[in-house]
């Protein structure tokens, strides 16, 4: 009966989502800026909400907590770092200043503001390039994630390759017929819906537990209650929260919330918030994670801790609705990144190496083209998860976070040049790679590719890698005739 | 030129960054209100982090991303 009652709620979700797309299909008009950016209007709520949604909806129900389970809760003053103070000093420096670059060029991508300043179709692309690498099995991965769900919540009646096709499918549609605006909405009616959810299992848990001898405090496990130990050293904690934090700026469909606020004010407003939204979201989360291992429940084979500490404290119709909100949240991550996906694709890729001469209306109808392309190719992919495309997923992040410091000093160095551009992010992008897949090197005794230097992760050690290419090459050489410093520094003020 | 009001919020932004972590309550196991300690810190800071955040889009915003009027 939970099953059906799953399935019926997941059917609800993708109902309502279509009847969100199909009014804001009707308010959007035919044009790239409005498709891909919602006319750059959106407000408070719904950019504060959109833009949490499309990263962190499925971890905060699933690998946040499974993390606390098994590590200690500890990750919850990592994502305070990460996502409180260094994402919304960012949202201001990075973010704040892509919204005036954007509203006064008209730039809808990252490489097109950066193609535009540096004068270089190559950047542009390798910029596009770079990103559509680490996206493309980031998103597979969240239709693997869907396509099992589906197969465990309905005793495998619906086979894997039935449910992450069907759930495909209905991104596509969704994403084909309402762009950012459709998607930006539900993300908000979802985050909404997430954060009652947390809230309300985490109060029915709490207040069972504060029944039972020992109160709430006999539920955390001794060898969690002291901050450290484990896997968390200083070192970790911080590479984790500063690679983390940087590599969200540069995801696509993050990256592309920078340039849609409707005013200055929803950028303050937004910034302000971040750490609030962290801590209603994260603590609650996070505390049901460790309070799990404290009762005792165990952590299913590849499965989930959230949903067994549901069915153990709450009736059975509230696990299925917390459960269905999360694949709910995985299908929302998706359909933001794969309109940012495409919308990266046509402009930066297409348009400036294939047809530059596509007129407004073939680059609206092309749009969609993309997303059908990238949805149908992660799809495939998603069949066979070769093992490299599964690696490169899970280390999206540390590959994002490359590219953020060489567009940070692009925003803030009058000096950089184009040079110095290509060689902080191809450099610091080969060293990632390297660091992922390649041979591990010790040249006596130091570490040169390694998993760890020292304790600090590869990520993190890259960006200074690429902080260091950018600066070094812009200083040692001159900007070439095409390159235009004044774009950024005098357009904009 | 730095401007005085550049020079404090850069000062209280990495106050804020750095004390994000408790380090100071490193390996203190101390439970209050059922809760390790730690994470009455976390909320309180994230409470004065916004509150900061929020005082400098108030007052200070053009101060970085450079505006100038």
């Amino acid at each position: 009966m939970s099953a059906l009652l799953e399935v019926g709620i997941v059917a609800a979700y993708m109902v309502v989502a279509l009847a969100v797309g199909a009014v804001a299909y009707r308010v959007t008009d035919r044009t790239a800026e409005d498709y891909y950016l919602a006319g750059r209007g959106l407000g408070t709520g719904v950019l504060l909400f959109t833009t949490f949604a499309t990263l962190l909806s499925a971890f905060t129900f699933f690998g946040g907590p499974n993390t606390a389970f098994s590590s200690g809760p500890e990750w919850i003053l990592v994502m305070g770092l990460m996502d409180g103070v260094l994402f919304g000093l960012l949202w201001y420096l990075l973010g704040y200043r892509q919204w005036l670059l954007g509203r006064a060029h008209g730039y809808v991508t990252l490489g097109e503001m950066l193609g535009d300043r540096f004068g270089s179709k190559t950047l542009r692309g390798l910029v596009a390039g770079v990103s559509i690498f680490w996206l493309f099995p980031y998103v597979m991965l969240q239709q693997v994630g869907a396509g099992t769900a589906l197969e465990a919540l309905t005793d495998g009646l619906v086979p894997y390759w039935a449910g992450a096709g069907f759930i495909t499918l209905f991104m596509i549609a969704y994403v084909v017929l309402s762009g950012m605006r459709g998607v930006a909405w539900t993300d908000t009616l979802q985050g909404v819906f997430m954060l009652s959810m947390v809230w309300l299992a985490f109060a029915w848990i709490a207040s069972a537990l504060a029944a039972e001898p020992g109160g709430i405090g006999a539920a955390m496990p001794d060898e969690f209650r002291a901050l450290g130990g484990g896997v968390y050293s200083p070192q970790w904690m911080l590479s984790q929260a500063v690679g983390i934090a940087f590599g969200v700026t540069m995801f696509p469909q993050v990256n592309q919330r920078f340039f849609v606020g409707k005013s200055e004010k929803v950028l303050k407003r937004t910034f302000a918030l971040w750490p609030v939204l962290v801590v209603l979201l994260f603590v609650p989360a996070f505390l049901l994670g460790s309070w799990a291992q404290g009762v005792g429940l165990a952590m299913p084979d590849g499965g989930n801790v959230l949903p067994v500490l549901l069915a153990e404290y709450t009736p059975g119709w509230f696990a299925a609705l917390v459960v269905a909100g999360a694949l709910a949240a995985m299908m929302s991550s998706s359909d933001s990144m794969l309109l940012s996906g495409a919308s990266y694709f046509t402009r930066d890729l297409y348009r400036p190496f294939v047809n530059a001469d596509a007129s407004e209306s073939y680059e609206n109808k092309l749009g969609r083209i993309g997303v059908v392309v990238f949805a149908s190719a992660t799809f495939v992919a998603s069949l066979f998860t070769p093992g490299t495309l599964v690696s490169i997923g899970e280390t999206a992040f540390g590959g994002f976070a490359q590219l953020a410091l060489p567009v940070g000093v692009a925003l803030y160095w009058r000096n950089t040049t184009r040079s110095g551009m290509l060689a902080g992010v191809a450099g610091s992008q080969l060293f990632y790679l390297v660091t992922v897949f390649g041979p591990t090197v010790y040249v006596g005794g130091f570490p040169v590719f390694a998993d760890a230097y020292w304790g600090w992760l590869p990520p993190v050690v890259g960006m200074a890698v690429g902080l260091v290419l950018t600066v070094g090459v812009s200083a040692v050489t001159a900007q070439a005739t095409s390159e235009d410093a004044s774009v950024y520094f005098e357009a904009a003020d | 030129m730095v401007s005085r009001s550049a020079l404090g919020w850069g000062v209280a932004f990495v106050v804020l960054v750095a004390l994000a972590i408790p380090w100071f309550l490193w390996n203190d196991a101390s439970m209050v209100a059922g809760l390790p300690v730690w994470v009455w810190w976390h909320v309180g800071w994230m409470v004065v982090t916004a509150a900061a955040f929020a005082a400098f889009a108030r007052r200070d915003w053009g101060t970085f991303a450079g505006v100038a009027k």
